[in-house]
């Protein structure tokens, strides 16, 4: 199958027109020696749409999906209930197949609703600025970073133990470019009682010194606890003039007391949660919102309301001068793409559930958590931590990979595996009837001989 | 026809720079902001920076264009024009009375300066 | 129109979910400190006004589905509409990052395949699929530069990437992002790489040449292998910026260049959806001796043909993006890939190049062609003619917009002056390029004619041309209530 509109006898007066003879006439500029490597590299021809059509479909249904199994994974990706109307109005090509809205005449439609999008980000962060969208989560996060030593002129990024290990990968990774150094703060993880599995405060205000560019802090942290904010801000106020990154779950902001309350400098995350389909973890979108005062700091695009010369109301990519096709090796990040469906995705999920459905999917969430958490510690499972947590929690376990293939014979996706433990998400998707197979799946693993439904009464571990 | 005042020393970048005792104020010169168009941005310099002559001490940005601004003779910074930070069409409107930053100077670089002039040749090569 | 703020209306969406079955002794409470105490700021609005407010939208939008869309160096094609519904499958677009590789044997298996073809297509031995954008993907592969050089113990010596004077912005951002300073290299009157120029610019502290082939004028950097030669007798990598890799799919590959690592942006050669500005797909390929450094995890394939992840990669640069890129987007290239088979990816340069040069040929009778000789799929004029007139190229873009077209690249590469680079990729017809032709026709004769006319364009849109200045004067980023 081909795209190509022109047949054959077109293409030959379009040749004559330039005075050629054949399509390879047109590379002649290409090295004889170079083109020759290229010539039987492969020959795998092409195939027809049904042919690929049922080769693809074979390929996913060697997956399994949500619609085959409840799924209890979360670790910065969850499967969220997406309203019908979000796909419906994503396919409308005059958004997928738009480039960047450069031509701001044409564009208005893009250039809104990214407009919208920044908007709805400020409300749920309460943050004072919001770009347009960057790749993911962990990679917005390694922006923040950068901004903060830039802003600070120092060196030193702390990080968490508590953080997504793959945000803080990828801020390792892009330290790389020495524009700072990360440091790591442990969180308390004492190995007898159950620890809080929260930053600790002692160890944090020792490593905090006047070097500090940033203090990330994780909302909810990646074991879903809950971390003590206000206190970790007044230390970072009281010792230093870093900036304070909060790497925040948007769908907890739902409940939770948004970034711009608790004072944050940047708030970045992932908004997935807000619409985008899991998709194997790609493409979402990171998000990054920050206060006033950074305004000219912030990477990528910036959408902005300005009039046009009929005296309208009209919106235009703005603050270009930051970006790399203008300001090149000086540009505060080489971002172009970025995840601008994506951001569509994030506006329409909150247009079209509204304050009331996000903030009663939270709480279905968080109910179904907290009645998860009960289950388990009935039938004699520990928390892993003890701190309040938002939507996800750890169990302890011996064998947490064969307590999740044991979970995966019985038709359930499991939790992600940590050392010792097993971290469950429970989305509003989940029922109470998925959450008691899975406990008692987890009972008949872990005590085996034991009655489901009832507490086991003894330590597992 | 671009203005370019017989009291003033410039750059060859299109600083101009007016000494008043040891100290000099800087702005862009006429044909500067002409040819950068509206201008939209200026970001200065901290108070107390020390700046080598002709080194990057202000950035003026306009909408689809950035300049960096050259800082003609070394010294500190002891003034700057907060007005813009607000207003940079102010530049545009008057670039002469919109000096960017002023520094504490020994004179250092001020030999390589050139006189209204000198200058005005460079404003018509380009 | 109105922003949905202004379209909110108190009790009008009634969306809900089902309340689960839980018993009340569960104890809910967040404590107090946590709670959210403001009003969570979403705007109320019944299903079909949201429905309407962005159908509305997507009616002051304009894709390449509306009409020709040739804005160069953005590669603006056709997306083939089974792509879409590929990607849409619940076994692609419902599975979890990280689910066990038991139940995404399909999903890792597409990824490693579609590894292979682009490494095939490229020339280079290994590839990894993690970088979400093309200059995600430069940001990957300069990584990998500064880990090799750090493995050899000559990253302190080499701190200098070297970047023509007519790359693409992310290349010297890329190369700053990455702790790079970056040494501009001259284009020579021919409108490629000057070679006097780059070997006054060669020596021991060069850490790579980040180089576009065809360049952003739209020409084959012809001297690639002495250049190739050049940049690593003298220590440094070759980094192919693979924006342009239309023209030349099938035809030639970077590898066989001599350039070491390279990224492909999906969105662009390989036909998925630019998404209004995103999401895209930049892979990167490398030559083996870099392999070492690709971002972790990369995909493994045993004896048994099962794949699993390894991250047993001591020397990777890490990772650059959560889980394993965009795989969506992956989807969809591999979907494009399957359709159209080697020779139909050839096909793609040719026509693509045909098209090009084709359109030249037909505008060089009204406007000024700089490089007026073959071209591969891009090509720039310039408003030289029309300037006379006191025309800008912005106007001539503006006016072109009445003509049912989306403008091509203006202002770009910054060695023309009043560039206008148009790239009509190959999914246009003859008529339609003769209509284009046609359009551009008419604008140089009002140009001659009646300049006002052009230099008050757009007429057509529903806003004329917008305030630019004002907007970054007084920046407005948000909707506030007045």
């Amino acid at each position: 199958m081909q795209y190509i509109p022109n047949p054959k006898n077109k293409i030959d007066e379009m040749l004559s027109v330039l005075g050629l003879s054949s399509l390879s006439d047109l590379f002649n500029d290409i090295p004889f020696e170079i083109r020759q490597k290229c010539v039987s590299v492969n020959d795998k021809p092409g195939e027809s749409e049904l042919e690929v059509r049922r080769h693809l479909e074979q390929l996913a249904q060697e997956n399994w999906s949500a619609e085959d199994a409840p799924i209890f994974l979360g670790a910065g990706c969850y499967d969220h209930y997406i309203p019908a109307a979000v796909d419906y109005l994503l396919k409308r090509s005059e958004f997928s197949t738009s480039y960047t809205p450069y031509q701001p005449e044409i564009s208005q439609g893009i250039l809104q609703g990214i407009f919208e999008y920044q908007s709805l980000i400020c409300r749920l962060t309460e943050m004072d600025v919001a770009n347009a969208s960057l790749y993911c989560g962990g990679s917005a996060l390694a922006a923040a970073c950068r901004i903060a030593s830039e802003a600070t002129k120092k060196r030193k990024v702390l990080l968490p133990t508590s953080l997504h290990p793959e945000y803080a990968q990828i801020v390792k990774s892009a330290g790389i470019a020495d524009f700072y150094e990360t440091v790591d703060v442990p969180i308390i993880d004492a190995a007898s009682a159950v620890p809080s599995g929260v930053i600790d405060l002692n160890i944090l205000d020792s490593i905090l010194d006047e070097d500090t560019a940033a203090v990330v802090i994780p909302y909810p942290n990646f074991y879903g606890c809950l971390e003590p904010v206000g206190a970790i801000i007044e230390k970072v106020r009281a010792k230093t003039k870093a900036l304070v990154i909060m790497s925040v779950d948007p769908f907890a902001l739902a409940l939770l007391k948004p970034p711009g309350q608790w004072g944050a400098d940047i708030a970045v995350g992932d908004a997935q949660v807000l619409g985008n389909r899991m998709s194997f973890g790609g493409p979402h979108l990171g998000f990054m919102a920050v206060t006033e005062k950074l305004l000219r700091k912030i990477p990528g695009r910036l959408v902005g309301q300005t009039v046009d010369d009929r005296g309208n109301r009209s919106f235009v990519l703005t603050l270009q001068a930051r970006e790399q096709h203008i300001r090149r090796e000086k540009a505060n990040s080489n971002i172009c793409s970025n995840q601008a469906l994506c951001a569509l995705a994030t506006s329409m999920y909150l247009a079209l559930i509204g304050p009331d459905a996000l903030k009663q999917a939270a709480e279905i969430a968080h109910r179904l958590t907290n009645y998860a958490k009960q289950r388990f510690q009935q039938a004699g499972f520990h928390l892993r931590y003890s701190a309040p947590v938002f939507r996800e929690f750890a169990i302890s376990l011996d064998r947490p990979t064969e307590a999740n293939e044991f979970l995966l014979e019985n038709g359930i996706i499991g939790g992600y595996e940590l050392n010792d433990a097993l971290l469950f998400a429970l989305t509003e998707k989940r029922t109470r009837e998925e959450v008691d197979e899975l406990v008692d799946a987890m009972i008949e693993f872990s005590f085996p001989g034991k009655k489901t439904g009832e507490g086991a009464g003894e330590n597992v571990k | 026809m671009m203005n370019i005042p017989q009291n003033l020393l410039y750059s060859k970048e299109h600083e101009w720079v007016r000494f008043e005792g040891n100290k000099a104020y800087i702005g862009i010169s006429d044909y500067a902001q002409h040819h950068l168009g509206d201008i939209v941005f200026v970001d200065l310099p901290e108070l107390g920076t020390e700046f080598d002559a002709m080194t990057e001490a202000a950035v003026v940005e306009s909408v689809k264009a950035v300049s960096p601004v050259f800082c003609p003779v070394a010294g500190k910074v002891v003034e700057i024009n907060a007005e813009l930070l607000d207003s940079p069409e102010k530049v545009n409107e008057d670039p002469y009375a919109s000096f960017l930053f002023a520094v504490e100077t020994d004179g250092t670089g001020k030999d390589n300066l050139l006189s209204a002039s000198d200058y005005t040749p460079l404003c018509e090569e380009e | 129109m109105k922003l949905l703020f202004e379209k909110d209306i108190h009790g009008s969406n009634s969306f809900s979910f089902p309340e689960p079955n839980i018993p009340d002794t569960v104890d809910v409470a967040i404590p107090e400190e946590f709670l959210r105490t403001s009003r969570l700021g979403i705007p109320e609005l019944a299903e079909v006004e949201t429905v309407r407010h962005y159908t509305a939208l997507s009616k002051l939008a304009f894709g390449v589905d509306d009409g020709s869309y040739p804005l160069g160096s953005c590669t603006m094609k056709y997306s083939p509409k089974i792509c879409e519904s590929i990607a849409q499958l619940p076994g692609f677009a419902d599975i979890h990052p990280y689910q066990s590789p038991l139940t995404v044997q399909g999903a890792l298996k597409l990824l490693d395949e579609l590894q292979e073809v682009l490494a095939q297509l490229t020339g280079t031995d290994r590839f990894t699929l993690q970088p979400a954008a093309g200059a995600h993907g430069e940001l990957c592969g300069i990584m990998i530069v500064r880990a090799y050089h750090k493995s050899r113990g000559t990253d302190g010596q080499r701190r200098v990437v070297l970047v023509p004077d007519s790359a693409h912005g992310t290349n010297p951002a890329t190369a700053s992002a990455v702790g790079y300073q970056v040494r501009v290299v001259k284009s020579g009157q021919d409108g490629l790489v000057d070679l006097d120029d780059l070997k006054s610019k060669l020596g021991d502290d060069i850490a790579a040449l980040m180089l576009t082939n065809p360049n952003t004028v739209g020409l084959f950097e012809k001297n690639i292998l002495e250049i190739s030669r050049l940049v690593h007798e003298s220590g440094g990598l070759l980094y192919y910026d693979g924006a342009n890799l239309n023209a030349i799919v099938g035809v030639a590959r970077p590898g066989d260049m001599g350039f070491d690592v390279c990224h492909v942006n999906l969105h662009k050669t390989f036909a998925t959806p630019h998404g209004g500005g995103g999401p895209g797909a930049g892979g990167v390929g490398v030559k083996e001796f870099l392999a070492p450094f690709l971002p972790s995890p990369t995909i493994e394939r045993d004896e048994d043909g099962f794949y699993s992840f390894g991250t047993n990669l001591p020397e990777s640069i890490g990772k650059i993006k959560t889980f394993y890129g965009n795989f969506g987007v992956c989807v969809k290239a591999y979907t494009y890939i399957r359709l159209l088979g080697y020779d139909g990816l050839r096909a793609v340069a040719q026509n693509s190049v045909l098209n090009a040069n084709y359109l030249k040929k037909t505008l060089s009778e009204y406007y000024d062609i700089p490089f007026d000789v073959i071209c591969k799929h891009e090509f720039v004029a310039t408003n030289a003619r029309q300037a006379k007139k006191g025309i800008r190229t912005l106007d001539i873009a503006k006016r072109l917009i009445d003509f049912g077209y989306h403008p091509p690249t203006i202002y770009f590469p910054l060695i023309v002056g009043e560039a206008m680079m148009f790239e009509p990729t190959e999914t246009e017809s003859k008529e339609r390029l003769d209509e284009l032709a046609s359009a551009m026709k008419t604008i140089a004769e009002e140009c001659e004619n009646e300049p006002d006319r052009v230099k008050g364009a757009p007429y057509t849109t529903v806003i004329g041309r917008v305030d630019e200045t004002l907007a970054a004067r007084k920046p407005i980023l948000k909707y506030t209530i007045e």
